[in-house]
């Protein structure tokens, strides 16, 4: 479980985050909602420990994320972000065998090559193991870092907008794979979504953010409500049943 | 098969770069008189053999700093020469010969070393500040640094009268080499074994600070790691032979073309190259005009930059260019 207490991002006096509290359990998937702007990717980030909060503290079972070692946090829980204006020219295996580094220290054992193989299997990145980085597409770049997670075998995995650069087929394919990332290899992941009903349709657990703050968290059930979602978005948002679930409309 | 054998190749076709090098330069000296004419067989140990030693080292020295500050930067176009660093370790030495002329090289090392250093991450704070940073926009940066500090050097040994001292630092020859002035070039070995030691951290550094942080690396530890043998490789060098131009650039982006960014896999490909390169221009410079030389530096630069603006434009027509 990671619990977040009192958290708190300033830049300055301007506060982008918090105080916020709240825990994400264990197992399953939660995704991170909310506009631009509201602090999703920020409250990722502390948690992931890319950034220190300018309060407040993030346990991961019971220890403090920001004082553990970063070597042996690396072993329990791995963050990607999107940022990369750089692409190395490294091979996608070679990417992926870097997932292993927090176990292996860079000699890697034939247990290692075995999770390398099944990340790279999971993603459908066999034939592609050979290639560079920077001569893929933006959608298969994104799966090689999501196998390079995988690889990395944390019980937690933080991803912020896996599904940036995806085509409909390659979004929906990527959030089946992360389904069962957490359905059979028992992986707690966490996601900043911007498709509410791809959040909804996928995940176990919600948390709404808007302006720096946890407006709503529950199932999806509880969150897909039109007055709730018209707050959270600022937008009119309606909710209609398809085929037994709910889906939000938000434009013609 | 053929990549198995690449890398023997490359040894053979080096060993065979270096053995003329080796044989070639003023005095006649070939294998007939090494083996009976103690004269040349002197000759060969004080001069050829420190002279090509030191090739090999300053070689390796500019190659392994281009392929660190490539990746710690993030930037295909980055080497000592377009960050300012190499300018800093001039002026730290004359700063060093302002004060105390008479500084053991050691120190003089240890002093153009702290000089790029503490150039090195100027540069790259002014880039943190910079909301531009695109791959174009970084060397250029790094060469108006430069050229600033080039230009504070400058007036400082003219108004010291102390510019005849400048001119060696900077035209990167090797003709002045010999036995009891190349020693301190031997750092690099250090430094290219510690560099294969620490070669897959300086990769995930090169995937940027989040990746590496999610591998559990100190992201900031890596850096200062890479910039200080940056640094003490540059310093040394300037020390030494002076300013090799290019050649961090173009070899390392040779290397990355073939075979991309593994640090540990491309290091034995980096310093074959470097030394390829710089024996090849030294011969040259040695050659065209013998008696006279030119110095290695200002055929680095010519063939460099040749090399070097046809790496670009390919890139450019790869499309995405600027990017990858």
């Amino acid at each position: 479980m990671i619990e977040f207490r009192d958290l708190v991002k300033s830049y300055g006096d301007r506060t982008v985050l918090g105080p916020v509290s709240g825990r994400i359990e264990e197992g399953g998937i939660t995704s991170l909602i909310g506009p631009n702007g509201a602090g999703k990717s920020t409250l990722l980030t502390l948690l992931g420990r890319l950034a220190a909060p300018t309060s407040g503290t993030v346990l991961l079972d019971g220890t403090d994320v920001h004082r553990t070692p970063s070597a042996e946090m690396a072993r329990r829980l791995a963050i990607l972000r999107q940022d990369n204006h750089f692409t190395a020219r490294v091979t996608v295996r070679e990417l992926v065998a870097f997932g292993r580094f927090p176990h292996s220290r860079g000699r890697l054992t034939a247990e290692d090559h075995e999770h390398i193989d099944r990340a790279l299997g999971f993603l459908d990145l066999g034939d592609l193991a050979g290639r560079y980085l920077d001569q893929l597409s933006g959608g298969q770049r994104q799966r090689a870092y999501v196998a390079m997670v995988l690889a990395q075998d944390t019980r937690y995995a933080l991803l912020d907008e896996p599904l940036n650069n995806l085509d409909i087929k390659h979004a929906v394919r990527m959030m089946e794979q992360l389904r069962s990332a957490a359905d059979e290899l028992n992986k707690t992941v966490v996601l900043v979504v911007h498709d509410i009903n791809i959040a909804a349709g996928y995940s176990d657990h919600i948390i709404a953010l808007r302006d720096g703050a946890i407006v709503a968290n529950g199932t999806p059930a509880e969150l897909m409500d039109p007055d709730l979602l018209t707050r959270i978005f600022d937008t009119p948002v309606q909710v209609h049943e398809v085929d037994g679930r709910p889906l939000a409309v938000h434009h013609r | 098969m053929l990549r198995r054998l690449a890398l023997p190749c490359a040894v053979l076709v080096v060993l065979g770069l270096v053995v003329a090098s080796l044989l070639t330069g003023g005095y006649d000296i070939d294998l007939h008189s090494l083996l009976h004419d103690p004269e040349a067989r002197r000759m060969f140990l004080i001069s050829r053999v420190p002279r090509t030693l030191a090739l090999i080292l300053a070689a390796a020295a500019m190659a392994v700093s281009g392929v660190i500050m490539q990746m710690l930067v993030q930037n295909r176009f980055v080497e000592p020469t377009t960050t300012g660093t190499a300018e800093w370790s001039a002026l730290g030495v004359l700063l060093l010969t302002l004060v105390a002329p008479g500084a053991p090289v050691l120190v003089k090392m240890a002093c153009a070393a702290v000089f790029a250093f503490v150039g090195s991450v100027l540069f790259l704070s002014l880039l943190g500040r910079l909301a531009l940073r695109s791959q174009v926009i970084v060397p250029i940066v790094g060469i108006m640094l430069g050229a600033v500090v080039g230009a504070v050097t400058t007036y400082i040994a003219s108004s010291a009268n102390l510019m005849q001292t400048l001119p060696a630092w900077r035209s990167g020859g090797f003709s002045s080499v010999v036995k009891g002035t190349y020693e301190p070039l031997w750092v690099v070995g250090v430094l290219v074994v510690v560099l294969y030691a620490v070669a897959d951290r300086i990769t995930i550094a090169g995937l940027g600070r989040d990746m590496a942080v999610s591998l559990g690396l100190s992201y900031r530890r890596i850096l200062y790691l890479g910039l200080a043998m940056v640094a003490l490789a540059t310093g040394v060098t300037s020390i030494v032979v002076g300013f090799l131009p290019f050649l961090g650039l173009v070899v390392p982006n040779l290397v990355s073309m073939v075979r991309g960014d593994d640090v540990r896999s491309n290091l034995p490909w980096a310093v074959l190259g470097g030394v390829a390169l710089l024996t090849v221009c030294d011969l040259i410079g040695r050659t065209v005009v013998a008696p006279l030389e030119i110095p290695a530096s200002v055929i680095l630069g010519a063939v460099g930059a040749v090399i070097f603006l046809s790496l670009i434009l390919r890139r450019f027509a790869r499309g995405g260019a600027v990017h990858a």
